[in-house]
């Protein structure tokens, strides 16, 4: 296969990325407007937003990993099914 | 394009997505076993259901002209309460024989507790004395990255088990490295809001190539798409690859790694 060039790959995702980066702003303006105090996700959502600014590659993995529980001991019971997306003690 | 569903919880879904599966060239769909959304309550719940995964579903299937093929396991989300997830382990020996099962899954771990190890290291024991395949689900979000190195340890650490008769599924960016420096096979599946997109998943075959990849919609209950497979394969087309490299990845891949089961059989002989 030969790959696409740079400019297929805008022509492909361009709209397409354009439409989530709004997204995302317009979600943080939201969670702002909102009254409350916000929690960990929020930061550490933050925290994942600046993997996409800077040079480094691998954003996808980067921001995953910013999410993840970096631990390596199982926990000694498990209380919820559920997962709520951020690492609660990324702090 | 003809293309295999790999991992498809069918029993949640309804008739018309058997049709439109057929229709848009699925050649076989895989169900492994997993959390129905709620806490079974006895073993002969999963008794029933096991029956539904190996009796039922493939007769479903077939008025579609669909080959239905199906895992068994209790699923990590259930493997909280050791005792039941003993009594279901003990029920499993005897639908293993059946002719659309495949092996055990799909196992794993959850929110990776002790007692979803422990109930994963009887599977992974159950599998090797019966020389079944192994399908293993890897925990969500935030938890995956940890659930899926603690997963590889069991796996590794068992000497019965071959690595290239293990798929490793719903991996993502920041495991599938992971998983396939094992040289067991990994899976990644096609969710709307979670896991892989359509777009993500060709990035991870153009960096880590076709080999020992698969895809799948694992479509449920939930927000899912039974078409994912074959929606990825067109914007495949769409990014340049070429129809042979789509069909090794949608048909080729799941058949080799399938038909290390011999009851994995496409045409009747």
């Amino acid at each position: 296969m030969k790959r696409k060039t740079r400019q297929e790959i805008l022509d492909l995702y361009f709209l397409d990325a354009r439409s989530r980066l709004i997204d995302l702003a317009a979600f943080l303006d939201r969670v702002e407007r909102a009254s409350g105090p916000d929690d960990f996700r929020l930061k550490t959502f933050r925290k994942a937003l600046h993997e996409l600014s800077g040079a480094k590659k691998q954003r996808a993995r980067r921001v995953l990993l910013a999410f993840s529980d970096p631990t390596r001991h199982p926990i000694p019971v498990a209380t919820t099914k559920a997962a709520c997306g951020a690492w609660p003690d990324a702090r | 394009m003809k293309y295999i569903e790999p991992h498809a919880h069918m029993v949640s879904r309804v008739t018309d997505d058997y049709v439109k599966m057929t229709t848009a060239g699925c050649a076989a769909v895989c169900e492994p076993a997993f959390w129905a959304g709620f806490d079974r309550s006895s073993p002969d719940g999963f008794h029933d259901y096991f029956c539904q995964l190996t009796e039922h579903e493939p007769k479903r299937a077939a008025k579609f002209g669909l080959k239905h093929f199906s895992w068994l396991c209790i699923n990590p989300k259930e493997s909280e309460d050791v005792k039941l997830a003993e009594e279901v382990l003990a029920l499993i020996p005897q639908f293993l024989d059946r002719p659309n099962v495949l092996g055990i899954g799909e196992i794993g771990l959850n929110k990776n507790s002790r007692n979803e190890l422990k109930v994963l290291e009887r599977h992974v024991d159950l599998a090797a004395r019966h020389d079944q395949l192994i399908l293993v689900h890897t925990p969500h979000l935030e938890d995956k990255l940890k659930g899926t190195r603690l997963i590889l340890d069991v796996l590794k650490s068992d000497r019965r088990i071959k690595p290239g008769r293990v798929i490793i599924d719903h991996v993502e960016e920041h495991t599938v490295k992971l998983v396939l420096n094992t040289g067991m096979w990994a899976g990644m599946t096609l969710y709307p809001e979670t896991k892989c997109t359509p777009a993500r998943a060709i990035d991870i075959l153009e960096n880590f190539g076709r080999e020992r990849l698969w895809l799948n919609s694992a479509c449920d209950w939930g927000v899912s798409d039974p078409l994912a497979v074959p929606r990825t394969a067109l914007e495949m087309k769409r990014r340049g690859h070429r129809a042979r490299a789509i069909e090794r990845v949608v048909y080729q891949n799941p058949m080799t790694f399938l038909s290390q089961c011999p009851k994995f059989k496409l045409t009747e002989d």
